[in-house]
């Protein structure tokens, strides 16, 4: 939570530079001699690195130096933050490799005039500092950070497929030394300040109330520039060279492979190659990133941060300025992680169920999840007063929102919604995580049925981006904004849908896991049918999945839409649920589990299947299902539909989600081979009727 | 005679109450600090009132031994229970009858005009109770510490004695009297004596404590209790020191823990040690209107006694009869009494006191006896011995039963009334209409 009584911001004051033409910048020069140049972005509420801001920062760096100053600050005016990065809306300027190199080598010499200017510099950071905003700060001699939650540093080009490009490669390895710099590179995570400052990364790390006296510090008795450990200077050789290269590879391929995702690969080469002559680096890494912009994986990435940022956009208009009361009732796993996650977000939660026993281990998990993400024990400590165990229902009267995550019955549903809606105060927003009743059923009871909202989270609660916010025709579309408007809160993304049979992405993966069951009943291996989904770029095998959702939960979504389509639920579900099967939380499932992990399954072979049908198989039935679920208006557009399967289920993000996928193969050549599986796997593949004007 | 403390002013209603169980303390701390403890009960009984939080007048919080790190635990608990940053709070100290101490303290806020609506209670976490170093070892490090060459500091280092690294049990230290340097169960083992209690007299009140607390379990009377859940998912629901199967047989067999040869007061027919909360709702009739409050029990007085630190047992009688005198009542007009259970042997001297002309005269300065205290009308639903004394606690609780057994058993009168280390005793009176 931020204070409201230390502002981040610079209150140095001093005699202005006049910087001709400056929109987004401005100088002064304080008692000292020292200038502080402060960025605040126009018409943005973010400082990012566009051409414009660029050409006036190079401008200014010449109008200083002409000063002959005692030193330079580089401040941002916003409270929000330092610079989040390249603007990347820009990227999609560049009309070929060529010409990005050529801009990217534009900004390598402004930031290489930065690092070489005569007098001390200092960059001092508050919020986020990201991508080429760390890049730029990297080039100041020092660096001071604000210590609080929000200010975080980090170089995350990698998640939209690219590695930084602005000098970043070559100054982080040299200011953290190799195995640290990688893992910043390769993972694209962020650090706070304090982990920034054990790396090297900030010199000095202060409260708000002394950034400024830090900075000038850091330029008035400038302190020797931290090197990285000696053993650094023996990686860094050409013969260690390529064994490092190695061993880095082997921990990048654990996680992403080269064909799908090619960024990370090429960073490490880039280094393997030229780690040992920093100008060839530079020149090499401006040519990579260039390479890298025009790769089909970056594309999508980059599609997907907008869509990313699009979802952000639903519900902004009923934005919350302070945290909602929150009401949820039923404390199993999804109720009792809603809570959880709200109560980490900041709002005061009341969690209902009939008796204690019921939400200890949501209590439990609660603390556990609290220790995980909060480092802070005082920031711990308030997250869970935040959360209140409400066994009488008290909540309900004062709450904002009331959440509704009992057992999947309507019956219990209504009768609970009759009490809720006479209890809750009449402005409070009434949702359900129904994952498969249809909306407008639960409503129909209530004097207005408007009112109720499905707000659907995926499990786990504390991993999963998406929130689905489910309307009928009937729904109120303030209700609705409203529910968009509290995920947005949470720092979840809504992604609005209709309240069809397990609306749009339980829907969508509904085919995909049974046709994964369907293979392993026809003989095909659990490894062979979970690799070949694994080789496609999913995160996990469709078989394992099934066991972490929950094969009851599985055979609960699939009688539903079996009820509205007529389609079959395999046999083999119903079998293994029966057994008591129920996937990992019971220890078995498709698979064993000893402590929740996978045991490797004693089977050998591939079932004589080729390859090519178990994928298509999969995914063409997924595929299918979305070309109905937009036929169908699930959903409003197919960027939505694929945003949302990227971050509701994980498909592979470099594919860019289902339609996106089909695009790229060509949707005749899809549409083609479903009718070709369909001929010999059965009528399910019949390409839906609206897959041609779906593609037109 | 008409006592040293009376409460006068305007009319002090208790409207609500809970607790959390009171969790007897095992070899390591418990799950909950006192703040925890403070924290639960209380969010349970906020969340069922008609205001919010920030609408309190203040919150005052008994509590003997606060850890280092939240000394003034009222405040504490105040800003934890989202009462937000305007509601002052702050922490008393009565030792024994800190709980019962916060009441009053809430009381005379009201009584005198100064607030309308208080929170007021006690915590305690005795499993939390600290360790500490004795002060010849602490000036040893300190001489250490400040040691200015290596030479010093050798010397300095040199002057260690093996008896530094006795741990002091803080607890322990807590439950000795530093003026006459009995423990509490050496006051209690005087009374036993004085009053001629034997061994066999102790335990069967212990038994009955036990059998009456596991009587009010079964019959669903302690709907004054909050079921916490702790950081690993174990509920905590019951008072869990009731020992359903106690009896004299069983009782017999412990050895005396205080005076060890020859004594009569064992673990058995003492409080147990726990770690619990209490709170109480106190609000004046124009916040009962204001609020729409429906009173649970008028708080109608109030008397602190102070006495002989070696009988400090006997602070109950002493806090009763003036009080009584007082208000113009007899023993016989209180249908229902609490007195805490420090020891067996403390609550059955004072019957035997209340019912001495002789100790009545002398000590009370009565004409005849105070009367008889009606064991069936005691304790109705069992006291510390089967549930615990989380000291800082247990006056509130006491209070806060008492409100529920008048309201359960449709009576009008009350006392509750606790002995305090050092010498004290108080007494509080309820009435409902």
């Amino acid at each position: 939570m931020k204070s409201e009584l230390e502002a981040p911001t610079s209150t140095v004051s001093g005699e202005p530079i006049a910087l001709p033409g400056a929109r987004h910048w401005q100088a002064l020069r304080d008692a000292d001699g020292i200038v502080w140049l402060g960025l605040d972005r126009a018409d943005e509420s973010a400082n990012s690195l566009c051409a414009e801001v660029l050409e006036e920062f190079g401008a200014a760096l010449e109008t200083i130096a002409a000063r002959a100053p005692r030193g330079l600050v580089i401040h941002s005016r916003k409270p929000q933050g330092f610079l989040v990065g390249a603007d990347i809306r820009e990227f999609e300027h560049f009309a070929d490799p060529a010409a990005a190199e050529r801009e990217i080598l534009r900004v390598h010499a402004l930031f290489a005039r930065l690092e070489t200017l005569p007098f001390p510099t200092v960059a001092r950071l508050h919020g986020p500092c990201l991508g080429g905003g760390l890049e730029l700060a990297l080039c100041c001699r020092h660096r001071v950070a604000l210590e609080d939650a929000e200010t975080t540093l980090g170089l995350p080009e990698i998640l939209l497929g690219l590695h930084p490009g602005a000098g970043g490669t070559v100054r982080a390895i040299e200011r953290l030394g190799v195995a640290a710099a990688m893992d910043l590179m390769l993972t694209g995570r962020q650090l706070d300040a304090r982990r920034a400052q054990r790396l090297g990364l900030v010199d000095r790390v202060v409260p708000a109330r002394h950034l400024d006296r830090a900075a000038r510090a850091l330029i008035m008795n400038a302190p020797a520039v931290r090197r990285p450990p000696w053993w650094n200077g023996i990686a860094a050789t050409s013969v260690a060279r390529p064994l490092v290269a190695r061993l880095l590879r082997a921990q990048v391929a654990k996680r992403a492979r080269p064909e799908h995702y090619p960024a990370p690969y090429a960073l490490i080469e880039l280094w393997e190659r030229h780690g040992g002559d920093r100008a060839a680096m530079l020149r090499a890494e401006a040519a990579s990133i260039a390479r890298l912009f025009f790769t089909p994986t970056s594309r999508q990435l980059q599609r997907l941060f907008f869509l990313q940022e699009r979802l952000k956009t639903f519900g902004k208009t009923a934005e919350m300025q302070d945290a909602p009361r929150v009401h949820v009732i039923g404390a199993g796993t999804m109720g009792g992680d809603i809570a959880a996650w709200c109560a980490l977000r900041g709002c005061r939660v009341t969690l209902a169920d009939r008796e204690a026993k019921f939400v200890a281990p949501a209590i439990a998990r609660a603390h556990e999840a609290f220790r995980r993400r909060l480092r802070d024990p005082y920031a711990r400590a308030a997250a869970i007063d935040r959360l209140v165990v409400d066994l009488a229902g008290d909540g309900l009267e004062r709450a904002d929102i009331v959440v509704e995550a009992i057992v999947e019955d309507l019956a219990a549903k209504r009768a609970l919604f009759a009490h809720v809606n006479a209890a809750a105060r009449p402005e409070a927003l009434l949702a359900t995580n129904t994952s498969s009743i249809p909306l407008a059923a639960i409503a129909e009871e209530l004097p207005v049925p408007a009112r109720l909202v499905g707000v659907h989270f995926f499990n786990p609660v504390d991993r999963m981006q998406l929130v689905e916010i489910v309307t009928t025709p009937q729904t109120d579309p303030d209700a609705a904004t409203r529910a968009a408007g509290f995920v947005r809160r949470i720092g979840r993304l809504p992604l609005p849908v209709a309240s069809a049979p397990g609306f749009l992405v339980n829907r969508i993966l509904a085919p995909y896991l049974q046709e994964a069951m369907q293979l392993h009943e026809e003989g095909v291996p659990l490894a062979a049918v979970d690799r070949a989904a694994l080789a496609f770029g999913m995160p996990m095998g469709p078989l394992e999945l099934a066991d972490v959702v929950g094969l009851d939960v599985c055979l609960a979504v699939g009688k539903v839409l079996a009820g509205a389509s007529g389609a079959t639920v395999p046999a083999v579900l119903g079998r293994q649920v029966a057994a008591g099967r129920l996937g990992r939380k019971s220890g078995a499932g498709f698979y064993r589990y000893r402590s929740g992990k996978k045991l490797a399954p004693r089977e050998a072979g591939d079932g004589g299947l080729p390859a090519a049908d178990v994928i298509d198989r999969l995914v063409l039935r997924l595929v299918n299902e979305a070309v109905a679920c937009l036929h169908e208006r699930v959903v409003a557009d197919a960027d939505l539909l694929d945003v949302g399967m990227v971050f509701g289920t994980g498909f592979a993000p470099f594919r860019g989600g289902p339609i996106a996928y089909a695009r790229e193969r060509g949707s005749d050549a899809a549409r083609a081979r479903l009718v070709e599986l369909a001929g010999r796997y059965g009528a399910r593949f019949e390409p839906h009727p609206g897959f041609e004007s779906c593609f037109s | 005679m008409n006592g040293r403390t009376k409460l006068a002013g305007r009319a002090v209603y208790l409207v609500d109450g809970a607790r959390t169980p009171f969790i007897k303390a095992r070899t390591e701390p418990g799950p909950f600090r006192a703040s925890d403890l403070a924290v639960w009960a209380g969010q349970a009984l906020l969340a069922r009132q008609p205001f919010g939080p920030a609408a309190l007048d203040e919150v005052i919080l008994g509590c003997i031994a606060p850890t280092a790190d939240e000394v003034n635990i009222g405040r504490v608990a105040a800003l934890r229970l989202d009462c937000g940053d305007r509601v002052p709070a702050w922490t008393v100290q009565r030792n024994c009858a800190s709980g019962m101490q916060a009441l009053d303290s809430a009381a005379q806020s009201i009584a005198g005009g100064r607030a309308e609506l208080v929170l007021a209670g006690g915590t305690e976490a005795m499993s939390h109770a600290p360790v500490l170093w004795d002060t010849p070892a602490v000036a040893w490090l300190g001489r250490v510490s400040s040691a200015r060459s290596p030479l010093e500091r050798a010397k300095a280092i040199a002057g260690f004695r093996p008896g530094y690294m006795k741990p002091v049990i803080g607890l322990l230290r807590g439950l000795t009297d530093p003026v006459v340097g009995l423990s509490m169960g050496q006051t209690a083992e005087i009374l036993a004596a004085r009053f001629g209690l034997t061994r066999a007299m102790l335990d069967a009140y212990a038994v009955t404590s036990h059998e009456r607390l596991a009587a009010a379990q079964a019959a669903g009377r302690l709907g004054e209790i909050v079921p916490i859940i702790d950081a690993r998912g174990r509920v905590h629901d019951h008072d869990d020191g009731v020992r359903p199967d106690s009896s004299v047989e069983k009782l017999a067999k412990l050895k005396p823990v205080f005076d060890r040869e020859f004594g009569l007061v064992t673990a058995g027919n003492s409080a147990q040690i726990t770690d619990g909360a209490a709170w109480l709702l106190l609000a004046s009739e124009e916040a009962l209107a204001k609020h729409g409050l429906t009173p649970l029990a008028r708080l109608v007085d109030v008397e602190w006694a102070g006495l002989d630190p070696r009988q400090m047992g006997l602070g109950p009688v002493h806090a009763i009869a003036p009080l009584l005198a007082r208000r113009a009542l007899s023993l016989e007009d209180v249908e229902y009494l609490e007195i805490n259970e420090a020891f067996a042997a403390q609550v059955l001297a004072c019957l035997a006191a209340a019912a001495d002309p002789h100790y009545c005269r002398g000590a009370l300065g009565l004409e005849q006896a105070l009367g008889t205290i009606d064991a069936a009308r005691l304790n109705v639903d069992g006291g510390a011995i089967a549930l615990g004394h989380p000291v800082g606690a247990s006056g509130a609780r006491i209070v806060l039963h008492l409100a529920h057994v008048l309201a359960a058993r449709g009576a009008r009168r009350g006392i509750a009334a606790i002995c305090i280390g050092g010498g004290q005793g108080g007494a509080m009176l309820l009435e409902r209409e």
